[in-house]
């Protein structure tokens, strides 16, 4: 696993809002391997940390999956340097979107608790 | 966080039981209680129901626990088991119908949000019924 690249790079975009409340946000997949087990694991466990729905595809596809289930994330099978897209609506949103972003610009550090 | 639903892994292989565990503990953490049992006494392939038992009541949470398991046998002893379960636990006991490892960790990662079992269930069969 690199952990070289734990800068957040120039794809963070997490854009405040739109007239829907929705709060979106796109990032790029830096992690060697792309969306498998592990890293999904961890973004499930951080999505359900949030009280608001959370969607996530693939750029350029046409579905959304819940970013709350790990079956649905894993099958995304999101490859290296792939862009992840977020929406999500309620109370804590924008706290969602922002962490989700860093997590994977990150490249899902450990420990993240 | 000692308010999730625990995890039971049950296999006819002490070392499947053993192996699917560790897969959960170093993938979804240790905020999940995890218990696993398998294979008999003498060291060979099975499962008992006392040894099940035991393993739920490691792991106990008022939340409930989840059980995976693998072939005939290991799923008709846990269900046996959680017949032979006090009367005050035996509804917050399941025994998921999802591949052994998979489904150990989509459930224990469910869990690991807080969720309630019948989530947590779903979360595991959510593979099955794709």
């Amino acid at each position: 696993m690199t952990k070289s690249r734990s800068v957040i790079n120039d794809r963070v975009a997490p854009n405040p809002v739109n007239a829907e409340g929705v709060i979106k946000g796109s990032v790029q997949l830096i992690h060697a391997v792309g969306m498998h087990a592990r890293p999904a694991v961890k973004l499930v466990k951080l999505a359900k940390r949030f009280q608001c729905q959370i969607a996530m595809r693939v750029a350029g596809r046409v579905d959304w999956v819940d970013a709350k289930s790990l079956t649905k994330v894993m099958a995304t099978r999101a490859a290296r340097d792939s862009i992840i897209e977020f929406e999500a609506s309620g109370a804590d949103a924008s706290a969602a979107v922002a962490a989700l972003v860093t997590l994977i610009a990150q490249d899902f550090p450990d420990g993240g608790h | 966080m000692s308010d999730t639903v625990s995890i039971v892994i049950v296999s006819h292989s002490r070392d499947i039981a053993r192996g699917t565990a560790d897969m959960v503990r170093q993938m979804v953490g240790d905020e999940v209680k995890v218990a696993f049992c398998g294979g008999n006494a003498d060291g060979g392939l099975g499962t008992d129901v006392p040894r099940i038992l035991d393993a739920i009541g490691t792991v106990w949470s008022p939340k409930g626990v989840a059980v995976l398991v693998d072939l005939g046998g290991a799923e008709t002893n846990s269900e046996m088991a959680v017949e032979m379960l006090p009367e005050e636990r035996r509804g917050r006991v399941v025994v998921c119908n999802a591949p052994i490892v998979e489904g150990a960790v989509m459930a224990a990662t469910e869990a690991a949000g807080g969720s309630p079992l019948d989530k947590v269930q779903a979360a595991a069969e959510e593979l099955a019924a794709g």
